[in-house]
């Protein structure tokens, strides 16, 4: 059965006809063509499907799109109309901290989310927020330290 | 085609549960991973409950006697609440990443009845009690009772597992310690927790449990009274003798049975001689 599912996504209430354990990971990619959060695991381990549902992370890939019923989705594609993309989109830039690109969205979505919560994270609670985003190139240190650049630039904005 | 319920009400779930056969879901993060199983499209009469909109189910309090945890309390919210005890806390905060204990929780984790699971060893140790409710009534059983095996649980089609109750005892030493492969995201090789109160010096109460070196959690009721009976004779290598005997782990995918064992019987004997 099909159900019709009314959500807020990126700031505009939509609506999908999908089986409700659907990935919303699916529904994000196949229904609404937003491409910016991917699956690299499958399974909730590498966090590149990272996105906000209320103002909290999840790993959309591990979420029903009937879950999301009546909830508010932010995806990178939305998060990118704001100043505070700007700011982590260049922190990540200046400290290197981007290389394949692909756990990107997904790092950026953990940061947001972590500095909206604690805008002055410690080292350990950058590491612990970021603690389900996986990355294969730049080991990590680039991205703590873009994000304590992030903190900094973007100080009374979170 | 799956079919979907969401209620926002308890009572509406069990009216449901009672005439039809559901899969309940709470996170689902488990669920998720093997949706393919659970969730085959081809199979045209798959009901699946949708728990996440029952608020009633997200309470936590506590009176002079017990801590009542909702069984769809989030493994975030457990980590982060005041009122928790701190072995759980610890427990909770070693489970997965920040994203999944966003959704993750305490039901689903006792439910999924998997040997690894980690909140379990603490629940066992403070002989904590799951409430079951269906349309019927309500019984209380205790978590060691209620767990039979690897997946197995003492769960009826119309019940729903609603509150975890944890007896209020206050402990002065505690242990919560969780090995696996990485810090983040990594399921248990094993894992140990220990609870002891002490008076004036002697040991008036102690609780020792093992994650993940057994088909459920290990726990001995027999040998922690044998224990506290020994009192301040304690020997440690006497008492991990008589461990050795009941921790019978497995070689599996995450670790071996050698390494299971060694390292839980070294975890024990780092608590006792904290006593």
């Amino acid at each position: 059965m099909e159900n019709k599912i009314k959500f807020i996504l990126n700031g505009e209430e939509v609506e999908v006809l999908c089986s409700p354990v659907k990935r919303l990971l699916d529904v994000l990619r196949d229904d609404f063509n937003l491409s910016g959060a991917k699956e690299g695991c499958g399974k909730g381990e590498c966090g590149a499907c990272s996105v906000l549902i209320d103002g909290k992370l999840i790993n959309s890939c591990l979420y029903p799109a009937q879950m999301a019923e009546g909830k508010e989705v932010l995806t990178i594609e939305g998060l990118k109309k704001s100043r505070i993309f700007e700011i982590l989109s260049e922190s990540f830039i200046d400290a290197g901290a981007v290389q394949c690109g692909f756990c990107t969205p997904g790092m950026i979505m953990a940061s947001y989310a972590l500095l909206r919560k604690n805008p002055n994270p410690t080292e350990e609670d950058i590491r612990e927020g970021l603690s389900g985003n996986l990355c294969r190139c730049t080991g990590y240190n680039m991205i703590i330290e873009a994000v304590k650049m992030a903190a900094k630039r973007g100080e009374g904005l979170w | 085609m799956v079919k979907s319920y969401k209620p926002k009400r308890l009572e509406e779930a069990l009216q449901i549960i009672k005439n039809e056969d559901c899969i309940l879901f709470a996170g689902g993060t488990d669920l998720m991973v093997n949706r393919k199983i659970y969730f085959d499209d081809k199979n045209s009469d798959k009901k699946v409950l949708f728990l996440s909109s029952i608020e009633e189910l997200k309470d936590i309090s506590s009176d002079s006697n017990y801590i009542e945890i909702g069984s769809m309390t989030t493994l975030c919210s457990v980590e982060k609440n005041n009122l928790i005890p701190e072995a759980l806390r610890e427990a909770a905060k070693s489970m997965a990443s920040p994203s999944i204990r966003n959704i993750a929780t305490i039901g689903g984790n006792i439910c999924n009845a998997s040997p690894a699971g980690d909140t379990l060893p603490y629940l066992y140790a403070a002989q904590a009690t799951l409430v079951l409710e269906s349309i019927e009534g309500s019984r209380e059983v205790y978590i060691g009772d209620f767990i039979k095996g690897p997946r197995k649980k003492d769960i009826k089609k119309h019940e729903i597992l609603t509150k975890i109750k944890i007896p209020l005892k206050e402990y002065d030493i505690w242990e919560f310690r969780k090995v696996g492969t990485r810090k983040s995201t990594a399921l248990s090789k094993l894992s140990f927790t220990g609870l002891a109160k002490k008076k004036d010096g002697i040991l008036e109460d102690i609780r020792l449990s093992f994650g993940a070196v057994g088909p459920t959690v290990v726990r001995c009721r027999d040998y922690e009274n044998k224990i506290i009976e020994i009192g301040k004779d304690i020997k440690i290598p006497e008492i991990i003798d008589m461990y050795s005997s009941i921790i019978t782990p497995i070689d599996d995918q995450r670790s071996t049975a050698y390494y299971r064992k060694e390292v839980a019987l070294s975890l024990l004997s780092n608590f006792l001689l904290k006593l």
